[in-house]
């Protein structure tokens, strides 16, 4: 019985890793309307800047954040200006294309640059740190405030998106871009704003991903096929549903896991496939309106 | 009184194109007899490219589906040849038999993916690679990372199993330009265009456009199996990691974005630069794929139609269009 609660409670708190990997990436999606394939190894290539400043300064990877945030905006900017607004946009496959273009020499680079060592961000004692509530019931601390912190940015994303007014324009830009330049929304400008809070949930969650598992040059791949199935399944544009849906492939990595350690990641594609069949359009379509 | 127009033809450069392909095809046929073994290996080599990208073009170019997990059938139909061979059947018809039994798993697979938007199906398409090549490591037979050679298909002598390979992988890519040209230029390739150029708007003049879709789907299918079955038998080992690799999707994107996606010859030009690019830089590892990415981000901005693209420009017809002009009468 306590093994069934601590498997469900590590598939919860896993699935606000998840959610943070997706928020990216359904923004990304949603708003811009790109598939970026290269989203999990811009998470990975973050990963590894924050390993070279925790390195070079002998810092805490929480207090490495602090740089990193604005480290991760600043490539963010200079990738949407130089690259990102040069793309022929009309055809939806090119912007596709050349992101896994990047996704392969972001790849080689960190290969060429790191080996395929698996790393490790080092926090320090929280990672060990955990607590018992019932006998027999262990809860990671780290673990909680991963899923805390993925509250706090989806509750913060939510109230920009449908409480300020340039969440109104993220949100017509993204209904339809035409419509939006036709009462003066600037696309340019949204675009590049939404691109800033994506490069934000990129460091929170490169850094988190860092901490709480390992990371080599190939990993983006299957940090990428998770984020997608959490966007797909939570819905498009609709944040809580990323946290249920990031819960909801947790759930099943750490049920498969518990049965056999190689069953974990097979058992997230698998429900995914399943959903996918069942429900086309994903557990918690947006809401109109 | 009305004119009557009519579809037009090939021009004079097209059947030049055309009859210089077949004699070049015709002339791999007998190349066995001459060439070194290195030779025939590295050309059965540039017929799986042609025979991947001419696949993948099919699916992305002219049906707009791109797709990430093409590796899903050029993985499967390895597996497949391996199961066969294992319950006793012969090395050469369990080639065969293995690229067409992955068409019982890409039929019903066509029914959940092609309900996808395009973005969509681009990586549930990866997901499902993923998937398989698990649940396939999971079988003893395959040994994990390790793999399995096909020890009946070492047992050939060497020389004659080169050159079945070649004469197989010539034929195959025949039997693709020829069959992929003759689809292209019919209903279907209209049709399909046109579900690529705007779905919805395809689907309110009456096209079926799921039907279309399957179709093409069914069939690039079909060309990446022929691969899979091809590169097996001339690798002779299978290692799930690489048979399910996604440098399958590298290559073919990079092929077909660099040839000239949507276009008929696009595909062929994108193989023959891999393959040479491959033999120079080859050696490189990391930096020779990192800079088929560049290469690749460079195309995809500056040259979104390829090398065809380039060479054709505005003004100049594109040679084997499959795109349908109207003709006026003459006079």
């Amino acid at each position: 019985m306590t093994d069934i609660a601590n498997v469900v409670i590590q598939g919860v708190l896993l699935g606000g890793l998840f959610a943070i990997y997706a928020l990216g990436l359904s923004l990304v999606f949603g708003v811009l309307r790109i598939v970026n394939i290269a989203h999990g190894d811009v998470l990975v290539l973050v990963a590894y800047v924050a390993l070279v400043i925790c390195d070079s300064f002998s810092i805490s990877p929480f207090l490495a954040l602090l740089a990193l945030i604005p480290l991760a905006l600043l490539g963010g900017f200079a990738f949407q200006v130089g690259v990102f607004e040069r793309v022929d946009r009309r055809d939806p496959l090119v912007p596709m294309l050349v992101a896994f273009g990047f996704a392969v020499v972001i790849q080689n680079g960190l290969l060429l640059l790191f080996g395929t060592n698996p790393r490790k961000l080092d926090a320090g004692a929280i990672e060990q740190l955990g607590v018992s509530p019932f006998p027999g019931i262990n809860v990671s601390v780290l673990a909680v405030m991963i899923l805390v912190i993925a509250i706090v940015l989806i509750a913060i994303f939510q109230a920009i998106l449908y409480r300020s007014r340039f969440g109104i324009r993220v949100r017509a830009v993204s209904d339809s871009e035409e419509n939006a330049r036709l009462i003066g929304v600037d696309i340019t400008a949204t675009f590049r704003k939404a691109f800033m809070m994506v490069m934000l949930t990129v460091a929170v969650g490169a850094v988190l991903m860092g901490i709480k598992t390992n990371f080599d040059p190939f990993s983006g791949a299957s940090r990428l096929l998770i984020a997608f199935e959490v966007v797909v399944i939570g819905g498009l544009g609709n944040l809580w549903g990323t946290l249920a849906a990031g819960i909801v492939i947790g759930l099943a990595q750490m049920v498969g896991a518990s049965i056999d350690v190689s069953y974990q990641t097979l058992a997230g594609h698998l429900v995914f496939l399943v959903i996918l069949l069942i429900r086309p359009q994903g557990l918690f379509p947006k809401v109109v309106g | 009184m009305t004119t009557r127009y009519r579809l037009g033809g090939l021009s004079r450069l097209d059947t030049t194109l055309m009859a210089a392909g077949a004699v070049l095809l015709a002339l791999l046929l007998v190349l066995p007899l001459v060439a070194s073994p290195l030779v025939v290996d590295k050309l059965t080599l540039l017929m799986i490219y042609v025979l991947l990208a001419v696949s993948w073009n099919l699916l992305a170019g002219f049906a707009g589906l791109v797709s990430v997990g093409q590796q899903t059938f050029v993985g499967l139909s390895g597996y497949f040849v391996l199961r066969l061979v294992e319950a006793g059947i012969a090395p050469l018809p369990a080639l065969a038999a293995g690229s067409a039994a992955v068409l019982v798993v890409a039929w019903p697979l066509s029914w959940i993916v092609l309900r996808l938007r395009a973005a969509e199906f681009a990586v549930a398409m990866w997901v499902i690679a993923e998937t398989i090549r698990s649940l396939v490591m999971f079988d003893p037979l395959v040994q994990g990372e390790t793999g399995r050679s096909l020890m009946t298909l070492n047992a050939m002598d060497a020389d004659l199993r080169r050159t079945i390979v070649l004469l197989a992988a010539v034929l195959a890519v025949s039997v693709a330009l020829v069959t992929s040209y003759r689809l292209l230029r019919g209903r279907l390739g209209g049709e399909s265009q046109a579900i690529r150029d705007d779905e919805e708007a395809a689907g309110s003049i009456g096209i079926d456009t799921l039907r279309v879709k399957r179709t093409i789907f069914l069939v690039s299918a079909l060309g990446c199996t022929v691969a899979g079955s091809l590169w097996l038998a001339s690798a002779i080992t299978y290692q799930p990691r690489t048979a399910f690799g996604i440098n399958w999707s590298v290559f073919m994107l990079f092929m077909v974005l660099v040839g000239g996606l949507g276009s008929f010859t696009g595909p062929v030009i994108g193989a023959l630069l891999l393959f040479a690019i491959q033999e120079v830089f080859g050696d490189y590892g990391s930096w020779y794929l990192a800079g088929l990415g560049v290469v690749a981000i460079l195309f995809a901005l500056y040259a979104p139609g390829g090398v065809v693209g380039l060479i054709t420009g505005r003004s100049l017809r594109e040679p084997l269009s499959m795109r349908k002009t109207l003709v006026a009468p003459r006079g």
